[in-house]
């Protein structure tokens, strides 16, 4: 049923029809009301057999969260930012166990300097971890997606992060069509663990591996992600079939019919883009949008093929590699046809930064005019930095950057 | 495509009120989509929500920059937020206040705004009034919807009773009724031929 819910809702809602028999987290902005929401369903009764473990961090959520699906319980948590960080050795240690956990990331910044907003930082610190990213566009998306992803997950015996961006869709009220228990039901089968830890058939999991093997394993950990890219299509497919609903793939292809230019883009930005593009559209230039929905693993042939026709391609992502500059961008470098489109990276809406559809058409209009460099810093205050650069010049003790740039920020440039 | 900022400060219900706004539009079969504006997240801090109301599908992300109304939470705000910036030259503007509108020292923005398009509520009164709590947000909802038309009262009581309790709910409803009469009186006193 069509509802006007909160994307926290909607998520925790969906969550709770997938039927985990663990839920496992620990608070930390924009995800709390996803866990506060189950929380409140798991003590009530309506999330129910399931068993709520509050923890004392996210490095506990995480290493819980393995225990309990080693021990054969559908499991999910949600984490963001700095919590992701803090989990991190178990973030690894869940994918190379080979462990089906189901985590909601809402995509948020990480310090220093510490940042509640939305970008996807957190998530590119984890890309080489093992699991599947997910990203989406709209809170119907990241509602459906988690019912894909538990399917995903274990079929495949790999866990599956869904990443929606921090207070755009965590906190934004729109309309979700939920989804129903029966349609759950018949999607999503009983989890059928490929490794259980049963006392009557005992086994050990988390082997030490040495050189002998190292290699063999971690290979066939890389394996498992190229079955998910033949997997997340047909899956995302079936669940079109029940619901009537596009969601998931590993791409969302917008006008890219005869685009000569395109974007390239991850979560909820996408929305504006495609605003932007039809403008430009209306006006009679050859733009489009390729939406990445499956980041990892990266559907390089699928990108290459999408992006066939392309004279520009133009990467905008909400996070970059210090020294380096587009993580989103260098995968889609990779993928690019032999035939060799112009790349462009726009490094967009860092630490919570608005993206407009203006932004977007300013873009396409340097783009167009051959002005926009390899890479670029969407709305960057070049005089605030050229100030800090003078100070740190001048003087040996300039002090905390961060604060400097706050204080230039909030005078103007003004001298104190 | 209809677009409301709510400016006020943490604990005044500033983005229960875009919320509540659109599940009333929603109610109406339209299209919304409300969301927050958060900085540090403590009571009495600025915050900001929005509310975009459409017929068709809203895929922007962006904040709301050129408002068709701004809705005030609180007027002690005046001087620390640019509370009109972007409005739109027929936008609306609502005011929670139990002054006269010439006292509070709005800015021109708001001056130049047609004839029946601004209007003050002492929605805190009302609230105290109504529902026994300083929090001014459901009033001045009511008003908004006596002042622009574009969600009708039935239907933002409709959405109250979603959200709350049934005591709650009704006292809220009243207070809404409340801000709306007093607006649309206000309204058509401003229509009515002057004597």
């Amino acid at each position: 049923m069509l509802q006007q819910l909160e994307g926290s809702r909607a998520v925790a809602e969906t969550v709770a029809r997938c039927r985990p028999e663990v839920v496992c987290a620990y608070p930390i902005s924009p995800q709390t009301h996803i866990i506060e929401a189950l929380g409140a369903m798991v003590k009530d009764g309506r999330l129910a057999p399931c068993e709520f473990i509050n923890v004392e961090s996210e490095y506990a959520a995480m290493s819980v969260s393995i225990g309990a699906s080693a021990a054969g319980a559908r499991t999910y948590t949600a984490t963001a930012s700095q919590g992701l960080l803090f989990m991190i050795e178990a973030v690894y240690n869940a994918a190379g166990l080979g462990l089906p956990v189901v985590m909601t990331l809402a995509n948020r910044a990480i310090g220093a300097p510490i940042n509640i907003w939305n970008d996807h930082s957190d998530a590119m610190a984890v890309r080489d971890a093992g699991w599947i990213q997910l990203f989406a566009e709209t809170n119907q998306e990241a509602a459906d997606l988690h019912v894909q992803a538990f399917r995903l997950a274990e079929a495949l015996s790999v866990p599956v992060m869904v990443c929606m961006d921090g207070f755009i869709l965590t906190h934004a009220v729109e309309a979700v069509d939920l989804i129903d228990q029966a349609v759950v039901d018949s999607f999503l089968p009983p989890y059928e663990p490929r490794q259980v830890l049963d006392p009557d058939d005992p086994v050990s999991i988390g082997a030490m591996v040495g050189p002998e093997a190292f290699e063999e394993v971690r290979y066939l950990a890389h394996l498992r992600q190229l079955d998910a890219l033949e997997l997340i299509p047909s899956v995302a497919e079936e669940f079109a079939a029940l619901t009537g609903r596009a969601s998931g793939g590993l791409l969302h292809p917008y006008r890219l019919e005869d685009a000569e230019t395109v974007i390239v883009a991850m979560g909820s930005v996408l929305g504006t883009i495609k605003d932007a593009v039809d403008a430009r559209r209306e006006a009679g230039e050859r733009v489009g949008v390729l939406g990445v929905a499956a980041f990892r693993p990266f559907p390089i042939a699928a990108v290459a093929d999408a992006l066939h026709g392309a004279r520009r391609v133009i990467v905008v992502e909400k996070a970059f590699s210090l020294g380096m500059g587009g993580v989103l961008a260098t995968d889609v470098a990779t993928a690019s046809p032999a035939s060799g489109p112009d790349l462009a990276t726009v490094v967009a809406g860092l630490g919570g930064r608005p993206i407009t559809r203006r932004d977007v058409e300013g873009v396409l209009e340097r783009s167009a005019r051959g002005t926009l460099p390899r890479l670029s810093f969407l709305n960057l205050d070049e005089d605030v930095v050229a100030r800090e650069r003078a100070r740190m010049a001048a003087s040996r003790r300039s002090g905390p950057f961060a604060e400097n740039v706050l204080r230039d920020v909030a005078t103007g440039g003004a001298r104190r | 495509m209809f677009q409301v900022r709510i400016h006020g400060r943490g604990g005044q219900g500033v983005v229960t009120a875009a919320e509540l706004l659109a599940v009333a539009a929603f109610d109406r079969g339209r299209h919304a989509q409300a969301f927050p504006s958060f900085g540090s997240e403590r009571t009495g801090a600025p915050v900001v929500s929005y509310c975009r109301i459409d017929d068709h599908e809203i895929r922007t992300r962006e904040p709301i920059d050129a408002p068709d109304a701004v809705i005030v939470q609180d007027v002690t705000l005046v001087h620390h937020v640019d509370l009109f910036g972007g409005l739109r030259p027929s936008g609306y503007v609502l005011v929670n206040t139990s002054l006269p509108l010439g006292e509070l020292g709005l800015d021109d923005n708001v001056a130049a705004l047609p004839g029946g398009h601004v209007a003050g509520c002492p929605a805190t009164e009302l609230a105290l009034a109504h529902v026994g709590r300083a929090v001014p947000n459901v009033p001045l909802l009511g008003a908004f919807c006596a002042l622009t038309g574009e969600v009708p009262l039935e239907a933002l009581a409709r959405a109250l009773r979603h959200r709350f309790a049934r005591e709650v709910a009704e006292r809220n409803v009243a207070a809404a009724s409340a801000a709306f009469d007093l607006v649309r009186d206000l309204e058509e006193a401003h229509r009515a031929p002057t004597a």
